[in-house]
């Protein structure tokens, strides 16, 4: 349990070019939006690109599906780091 | 038979949609919302007739935006006049997963549904193969391999839909629905005589969304709906028929370890660099302005100086005539103040749609947003924004992808301060005349530059002007920013040049028929003056200069006798307000025509220096150049004609623009303040630049 606590954390804390595995979403109408691209909890995501001044970033999951968000988008997405 | 185009964005659907209809296309109205319907005709292997209606791109049945709302909209209303007979489903091949989600949502509404499986060559870069056959049987329903991009599998295409309409093949599965959402769908089909429970529930918790329910149908469905969690059941479904689609992909799709990295990801380490991802943006841009220039001027040269010898040899060789006069000094004067912009438009409107075409705008949506957000726009504004530099009208329409009210309301707002093509005439002519031409490093001009500038000042005052306005406005609703990034692909020539031919037709027909009903009307006004105030002029002319050569007389007269026209009286009415700014009553005439369209102006001025002037100065160009004021000083100084640039990068003078607001916020009070607040700044400004360098 508490090692699991200890590698939560959220989206937007993951630095560039690492990646993480999406746990739970916090933000009801974000989360559909991202569900419906395919982006589900259990997904590995990996920061791809991030934009000046640090937002918006850019994640790649699936191989092949890169979506833009901002930072505060990224923080209501809660991940562990793999 | 009607059949509906879906499909996810980037799927390759506008790719299929033109490959289907060629040019047989025509732009249309859903009834209820203002997105555009494009339809067009195509002939099945059967020679059957059908309809093809292009639906916008969507991830899913549940709207996000004002442009997704049309398919929730038509989809579950068996009523509608759109309602297909059948829907053809694009799916990316190498996005199969999240196209096979929009396919389980169509195909639940017991729609017969057809599956066009598109860029399986991406998919096979990508190392992903795929056995359609199978996924056909699974999925219950014919699925096709096309290449929309290359035009293979479309007859068999034909073939297929044309077998499905004759057997009609659905698939449902709603086996994803809980027992609390069963429970309210069967209410609601019994009560409502809805047949299907998927479109029951979808009718249920979007209520507040669909425009054909009637308020008293809404306020019962709200009843019903009780305590039932829409959003819930929502992304339960997603979730649910995400898990389904992952086992019907284990058995048909083979997924090789993909290449470490492809080259799109190479071009964004690049291009969406922190540093030289604005430098590339901005090197591009100003490309764009300088080839606008530079390529378009030989076609332009070479229009402006044709017409001007036509109606030389026209002058010469008609009789002469009030109505050989009409013909040549209107009519011809006016067409060829359209016709010479073909070449300039059609390169704006290129680089435009390759930038959308190549996936390099959705980048530069990411580079922007942070800098404009902070006046009040999202960085999709940045679309609308930069197809603004085309046109204000689709621009504005685009703006519907813009998820919040409030971010879409004030790019909406500014989005007609971005230069569009329609002030491209009166900028190049103008630039011409004042800003002199030289080389700046290698390929660029002062004149080029010139161009960006104007460019800059627009851009720059849309977003003071939206930040002003976030200031001003409030709002509760809030706003998304999540996109896809697209794979960059290579432009496809062919749908640049459909797109070059439609929007240039557009312009032809559309301002073309302003200018010209505006040409000649204003040829008689400028003809004709009150009682016989003309032949007055003449006479007077006459009597007090008996000494000139003929000539020079000759213009006198003609000078006289456009002062003393209706033309001329209406230009000296409105003298004293546009005396500060810099410009004469001729100037003040051409202002009053290009109210309610701006591409008049060069037109009319035109028509109005033609009228008088001498036979040499046949080009547009010239005739302003030799433009004298009654004591010899030239009218086109700096000073005034850079605040008529000035002035008219900000003036709203536009009327389709005007409706199209209206259309958009459905209230007049929107195109109201954007044309109060427009004037106000173009006339405040040009006033400033008139003062400051006179």
């Amino acid at each position: 349990m508490i090692s699991e606590k200890i590698a939560t954390s959220k989206l937007s804390k993951v630095a560039f070019g690492q990646s993480a595995r999406i746990e739970s979403f916090s933000d009801d109408e974000l989360s559909l939006k991202l569900l419906e691209m395919g982006c589900l909890p259990g997904v590995v995501v990996t920061i791809d690109h991030v934009a000046p001044f640090g937002c918006p970033v850019c994640i790649r999951f699936n191989n092949n599906n890169q979506l833009a968000l901002r930072k505060s988008e990224a923080d209501t997405i809660t991940v562990t780091l793999v | 038979m009607k059949i509906a185009l879906v499909g996810n964005p980037n799927s390759g659907k506008s790719s299929l949609f033109n490959q289907l209809t060629g040019l047989r296309q025509k732009v249309g109205n859903f009834p209820g919302v203002t997105v555009d319907k494009k339809s067009g005709q195509f002939k099945l292997a059967d020679n059957q007739v059908c309809t093809l209606i292009d639906f916008p791109g969507t991830y899913s049945i549940h709207p996000k935006s004002e442009d997704e709302r049309v398919v929730l909209e038509v989809f579950t209303n068996p009523e509608s006049v759109d309602y297909p007979d059948l829907a053809i489903v694009v799916a990316d091949a190498s996005n199969l997963k999240r196209s096979l989600l929009l396919f389980e949502q169509i195909s639940d509404l017991n729609i017969p549904t057809v599956v066009a499986l598109n860029q399986l060559d991406t998919a096979q870069q990508k190392r992903i193969t795929l056995n359609s056959s199978k996924l056909s049987r699974i999925l219950g329903v014919p699925v096709v391999e096309i290449n929309a991009r290359e035009k293979i599998g479309i007859d068999g295409l034909k073939l297929v839909v044309a077998e499905q309409l004759k057997h009609k093949k659905t698939h449902q599965n709603l086996s994803f629905l809980s027992e609390e959402a069963e429970v309210l769908a069967d209410t609601i089909r019994k009560e409502f005589s809805v047949s299907n429970r998927y479109v029951a529930l979808l009718q249920a918790i979007h209520s507040d969304k669909l425009s054909f329910l009637s308020p008293e149908k809404k306020r019962l469905l709200q009843e019903k709906i009780g305590n039932f969690n829409g959003k819930k059941f929502q992304s339960d479904e997603v979730m649910s028929r995400y898990a389904d689609i992952a086992e019907t992909l284990d058995e048909v799709v083979i997924e090789e370890e993909a290449p470490p990295q492809t080259l799109s990801q190479k071009l964004d380490d690049i291009l969406l660099h922190r540093t030289f991802g604005y430098f590339i943006f901005a090197a591009i841009l100003l490309l764009m302005f300088q080839a606008v220039f530079t390529l378009a001027e030989y076609p332009m040269d070479f229009i402006d100086s044709s017409f001007g010898s036509m109606i030389e040899l026209l002058k010469e060789r008609l009789p002469e005539s009030q109505l050989t006069d009409l013909f040549t000094d209107g009519l011809l004067a006016g067409i060829a103040g359209v016709v010479i912009f073909i070449p300039q438009i059609a390169f704006l409107f290129a680089f435009i749609a390759i930038l959308e075409e190549s996936g390099y705008m959705a980048r530069v949506v990411v580079l922007m947003d942070k800098l404009i957000r902070g006046f009040g726009l999202s960085g999709r504004s940045v679309v609308p924004l930069i197809s603004g530099i085309g046109c204000a009208i689709p621009a504005i329409m685009a703006a519907r992808t813009i998820g919040g009210w409030k971010e879409r309301l004030i790019t909406i707002m500014v989005t007609p301060l971005m230069s569009c093509a329609a002030r491209l005439p009166i900028y190049t002519i103008l630039i011409a005349l004042v800003v002199p031409n030289e080389p700046v490093l290698g390929f660029f001009t002062t004149q080029g530059f010139a161009l960006m500038g104007l460019y800059l000042i627009g851009f720059i005052f849309a977003l003071l002007s939206s930040w002003v306005m976030s200031l001003l406005m409030k709002s509760s609703h809030r706003s998304m920013f999540v996109m896809e990034l697209p794979t960059y692909q290579l432009p496809r020539w062919r749908s640049i040049l459909f797109t070059i031919y439609e929007k240039v037709l557009a312009f032809v027909w559309g301002a073309g028929k302003v200018i010209v009903a505006i040409s000649i009307v204003l040829w008689v006004m400028a003809s004709y003056g009150p009682g016989n105030s003309l032949q007055e002029a003449e006479e007077r002319v006459i009597a007090e200069n008996t000494e000139l050569p003929e000539a020079q007389l000759e213009n006198k007269i003609a000078a006289a006798k456009l002062q003393n026209s209706y033309a001329g009286m209406f230009g000296k009415i409105i003298e004293p307000t546009i005396a500060p700014l810099g410009y004469d009553w001729k100037i003040g005439i051409a202002l009053i025509a290009s109210f309610a369209a701006r591409e008049v102006f060069v037109g009319t001025i035109s028509t109005i220096y033609s009228i008088g002037a001498d036979a040499e100065d046949r080009t547009i160009k010239a005739r302003l150049r030799n433009e004298k004021k009654p004591n010899g000083e030239p009218v086109f100084t700096v000073a005034t004609s850079m605040s008529l640039l000035v002035f008219y990068v900000f003036a709203m003078m536009c009327m389709s623009t005007l409706a199209v607001v209206y259309r958009e916020t459905k209230s007049w009070k929107w195109p109201i303040i954007q044309f109060v607040y427009m004037t106000a700044l173009a006339y405040i400004s040009a006033w400033g630049v008139f003062q400051f360098l006179s």
